[in-house]
């Protein structure tokens, strides 16, 4: 076989399965392909070399017993590094959490293991997911493979450019507001964020708990779908884990049809503020849509104009209570602590030493929310914003099966450019954020390339919750026609690093 | 009179209670905290076991270890319905949890997950007896609310003078307590009762305990802290609006429930007639002196920023579940207490002693194994209470069974025990010499129901008291009793006093 980091998971899962390569080649041609690229790109901020190779060999040990192996056995994943995996460095890109080790794994990585999913390493991201860029990632940011200069997205920058950068062919993102479709569309691959409550958040260091959501990526929605169904399902470790069967996410991918379906294309998230690329290639997509038998129907969201200030109370507010354990007195960081500080000024010194500007930032956003006599105001109002944003959604799907839009409004921009003005930054997760807030699922894959600068572009599909299937089902048939025409995955015209 | 002292409202010499009382009208409000005797912690499986080593009953739920989260224990919700239910709350159909978000390393989370504005239980009394000059009377105690809450962990400060973090040369943390289902149960401001506020406050707290452990929820012990309760007090002159409220925390039994509470009617009068004004504060009670001292002040009040915990689903209990639940009520203790005055014929004082010495169940169990009442009230608060007071150990350690005195208590009915002959066979038991029956055999305790040795054994006596057998036949027939006790006496206690007294009279042809 070729160069087995240029395969997809399901090719090498099969290769593996039918002794046509080992898992452990396949998992050191990784280790090598990292090793030879990662310096550029940044993408991990931890190799698990060693447990991936045990891993590995388990893997070839059980194709040699001949025992019955899952449909990504072998496959080697990158992992975003705010989940928990025992024994692991887990920082969720942090000084806070430098040296931790988690004594416990997540369920996300109970079920890869379980799965005999080889995890490569921890992938780099925004300090505690706060961000869109991988700027604000305490290690030093993560380079988009299609141009080095630019960001990866984020906050899950690092899982994406692995993907791009063919250092895993699999990757786990957590998507709040757009963590795993914005990084997605920026580097040209695929990322699912699934119905909240899809997937277990157990050992994923919350950033905001109601918003926040382990999902798959990949470089094809096929494999984006083998890596949905081996996460998903009710954990009973998560209170607001769906109790329902997963959606038969794999047969959607395969089944790849859009004949018939309604597609909705949401009126408020496209035009002003859109990049001309974006847009062009948005459009060019829904005329594909289209051909394929789909019925285009313009849908209009009212309250989505509000999705932004709503998210940015509610996600602080959360966030803010969420990060109140790294107080330097059980795990992490420890500042201050010169015999003569109290524990308030070690837990203060610690925080201020150990959390960066963006982190900061949003802490005291909540904490200023969340204060008696502005609750209402604030935490309260947003919170009805949020209903009346599921209204919307759910009236929409009243007429269509799935709503559209482009994922950002921009291709990547340049590390640096937007990371002295928040609401700049800010305004990147637009389009994305509405799902969160409404809790449904969403999927962000690639439509091309923006002529003007020749980055990818990303088109957001949105299911009603518990409906991601359907994610995969228009996914798949997009994806089908635009391989057809392009010859290949976008991914494949990204630069030689 | 010091005006420093008047504005950090202490004083140095407090008025007597007469004296304080006799101005104010108190307000009292108390919360309470029960620690639920539930198997495992709020959040996780982790055991609630007391007393295990320091943080071995952890795991990332309970420590708040990074991306670990909370799962709700149903056991703590039914027991805390059951709490509700007791108290004649409304239960609700639907709440959530809250976060109460401070900073203390006790708390692993930095956040306390209670509820907020959303209790489980809501709108109930507890009605209270207490005794006045006039007779008992009762009172009923609103209750506002039960919720749910976790423990913290305990801190143990090393080193420095004061025992308390603040000056303390290091501090270590036991996480073990941590998320342990904790209720809090607190009363609406109680108001009219007077001077009879302390021992209102304590009767509720009393009543509450006895509710919670006929409940079988928590074992309720004060002195270990599985209990807690918070003094919340204010005075003001009658027909005034109310005064401004001190806390005082710390107080560890029910004793101090009631002199928490009078100590605190006359600090603040003291202050107030002097000049000074009550400062909204903590206090702490002290055991030792009886009285309380300033903690931190809550004139500026802490904002713990609640808002409704993301990590958990509202808690919703159907109906059916809240029926079902009110079905399997134990009896309530006022209830019982009433039920058993009426069955044994007894008073409340009786029943009080029966209470005290920790008998009622025993009487009960000994009275479902057949004994009559008197009888089973008689040999637990007589001679095996004794026993137990002076051997220093609980009546129902003792090795005597229910069983044990239905059988004594039927030997004693066939003539072959007597009382006295019954409390050795107590003595054998406890001594363990076997069972009733060898016990008997062992010690040879038997009534000697022989005529004959019976009747030489009188003409022993009589011959002994010749003036006595003189008396009686002349019609003295009181006289009797010499020679029933000299041959009780001779016989060793084994023989039947009224079988000697009527052999006795027929002997002497006398006829009573």
């Amino acid at each position: 076989m070729n160069d087995l980091t240029r395969q997809s998971a399901a090719v090498l899962a099969d290769a593996i399965a039918t002794k046509a390569v080992t898992a452990v080649e396949v998992t050191q041609a990784h280790l090598d392909r990292i090793a030879s690229v990662d310096g550029k790109v940044h993408a991990f901020l931890h190799v698990t070399a060693e447990s991936a190779l045990a891993q590995a060999q388990a893997v070839d040990a059980k194709v040699a017993a001949g025992t019955p192996l899952g449909p990504l056995a072998g496959v080697p994943l990158g992992l975003k590094d705010v989940l928990a995996m025992k024994g692991e460095p887990t920082t969720a890109g942090s000084k806070i959490l430098e040296g931790w080790r988690p004594p416990y794994d997540s369920t996300v990585v109970a079920r890869l293991r379980a799965a005999d999913i080889v995890i490569l390493g921890k992938t780099n991201m925004d300090e505690f997911a706060m961000g869109s860029s991988t700027e604000h990632s305490a290690y030093g940011p993560t380079h988009n493979p299609w141009d080095l200069d630019r960001i990866p997205g984020g906050s899950g920058g690092g899982s994406a450019a692995a993907l791009a950068a063919f250092e895993a062919p699999l990757a786990i993102g957590t998507d709040t507001g757009g963590s795993i479709r914005q990084p997605a569309s920026v580097t040209g691959t695929v990322g699912v964020k699934p119905t909240y409550g899809g997937v277990s958040r157990y050992g994923q260091i919350a950033l905001a708990s109601s918003l926040d959501q382990p999902g798959p990526c990949a470089r094809s929605v096929l494999d984006t779908a083998l890596l949905h169904a081996a996460i998903a399902g009710h954990d009973p470790r998560d209170s607001t884990s769906i109790n329902a069967p997963v959606p038969d996410v794999v047969a959607a991918a395969k089944k790849a049809d859009v004949r018939g379906m309604r597609i909705g294309v949401v009126t408020e998230l496209m035009g002003d503020g859109y990049q001309a690329g974006v847009s062009q290639r948005y459009a060019e997509a829904l005329d594909t849509l289209r051909e394929l038998g789909a019925e285009i129907i313009e849908v209009s969201c009212p309250h989505f104009e509000y999705a932004l200030g709503a998210y940015y109370l509610i996600l602080p507010s959360e966030a803010s209570s969420n990060l109140a354990r790294f107080d330097g007195m059980r795990y992490g960081l420890r500042a201050g602590d010169d015999g003569k500080n109290s524990v308030e000024q070690v837990m203060a010194i610690t925080r201020e030493a150990g959390f960066g500007p963006e982190v900061k930032r949003r802490i005291m956003l909540g904490t200023y929310a969340l204060s008696s006599g502005y609750y209402d105001a604030y935490y309260g109002q947003a919170q009805k914003v949020r209903t009346l944003i599921t209204r919307d959604f759910n009236a929409a799907f009243e007429k269509v099966d799935v709503l559209v839009s482009p994922t950002a409004p921009t291709t990547a921009f340049k590390l640096g450019e937007k990371l002295d003005d928040p609401l700049a930054m800010y305004l990147n997760d637009v389009a994305t954020i509405p799902v969160n807030l409404a809790g449904i699922g969403a999927m962000s894959l690639p439509i091309g390339l923006a002529p003007e600068d020749g980055l990818p572009v990303g088109m957001q599909i949105m299911a009603p919750a518990m409906a991601d299937d359907r994610l995969y089902l228009a996914g798949g048939a997009l994806e089908a026609a635009l391989t057809d025409k392009w010859g290949h995955l976008l991914i494949e015209e990204a630069p030689a690093l | 009179m010091s005006t420093q002292n008047m504005t950090n409202g202490e004083v140095d010499v407090y008025l007597d209670y007469d004296e304080a009382i006799s101005g104010y009208d108190p307000v009292i409000g108390l919360e309470t905290h029960v620690e639920l005797g539930t198997h495992s912690k709020m959040w996780c499986g982790c055991s609630t076991n007391f007393g295990a080593d320091s943080n071995t009953q952890v795991c990332p739920v309970c420590l708040g270890l990074p991306g670990s989260m909370p799962v709700v224990n149903r056991a703590a919700v039914e027991s805390t319905i059951r709490i509700g239910l007791a108290l004649n709350c409304t239960i609700a159909e639907w709440c959530r949890f809250a976060r109460k978000n401070y900073f203390y390393p006790d708390m692993p989370k930095d956040y306390q997950i209670s509820q907020y504005d959303e209790p489980l239980c809501f709108d109930g009394y507890l009605d209270v007896t207490v005794e006045t000059p006039d007779g008992p009377q009762v009172v009923r105690v609103e209750i506002e609310r039960v919720h749910m809450e976790e423990d913290t962990g305990k801190l143990t400060h090393a080193g420095g003078a004061t025992g308390r973090i603040h000056g303390a040369d290091y501090s270590l943390v036991d996480y073990n307590r941590a998320g342990i289902p904790l209720i809090e149960i607190v009363t609406k401001p109680v108001t009219g009762t007077g001077r009879l506020a302390p021992e209102v406050a304590r009767a509720y707290v009393t009543e509450l305990r006895n509710v919670i452990i006929a409940l079988g929820v928590s074992d309720a012990r004060m002195e270990e802290g599985s209990m807690r309760c918070d003094v919340n007090l204010s005075i003001a002159v009658p027909g005034a609006e109310w005064g401004t409220r001190s806390e005082t925390k710390n107080v560890n039994s029910l004793r101090s429930v009631e002199r928490a509470v009078r100590s605190e009617i006359e600090r603040q009068a003291s202050v107030l007639n002097s000049g000074g004004r009550v400062i909204q504060e903590t206090r702490h009670f002290h055991e030792d002196t009886g009285r309380s001292t300033s903690g931190r002040s809550k004139e500026q009040a802490e904002d713990y920023r609640y808002f409704p915990e993301p990590d958990l689903v509202p808690v919703a209990p159907s109906r059916e579940w809240v029926d079902e639940l009110r079905a399997t009520m134990p009896e309530m203790p006022a209830v019982k207490r009433a039920r058993l005055q009426a069955e044994w014929n007894i008073n409340e004082f009786e029943l009080q002693s029966l209470a005290n010495a920790g008998a009622i169940e025993l009487v009960e169990a000994t009275i479902a194994a057949g004994v009559d009442a008197a009888a089973a009230r008689k040999w637990w608060t007589g001679e095996l209470l004794r026993v137990a007071n002076d051997t220093g150990v609980d009546l129902d350690s003792l090795s005597v069974t229910p069983a044990d005195i239905k059988q004594v208590e039927a030997l004693i009915a066939s003539g072959s025990l007597n009382d006295k002959l019954a409390r050795q066979v107590f003595d054998g038991l406890i001594n363990g010499e076997g069972t009733v029956d060898d016990v008997v055999a062992k010690r040879g305790l038997a009534v000697v129901s022989d005529d004959g040795a019976l009747l030489a054994a009188i003409d022993e006596a009589l011959a002994a008291a010749p003036d006595v057998a003189e008396k009686i036949m002349s019609g003295k027939i009181q006289a009797a009793g010499a020679i029933v006790g000299a041959v009780m006496k001779s016989t060793k206690g084994q023989a039947d006093a009224a079988k000697v007294r009527a052999l006795l009279l027929e002997r002497l042809g006398v006829s009573e």
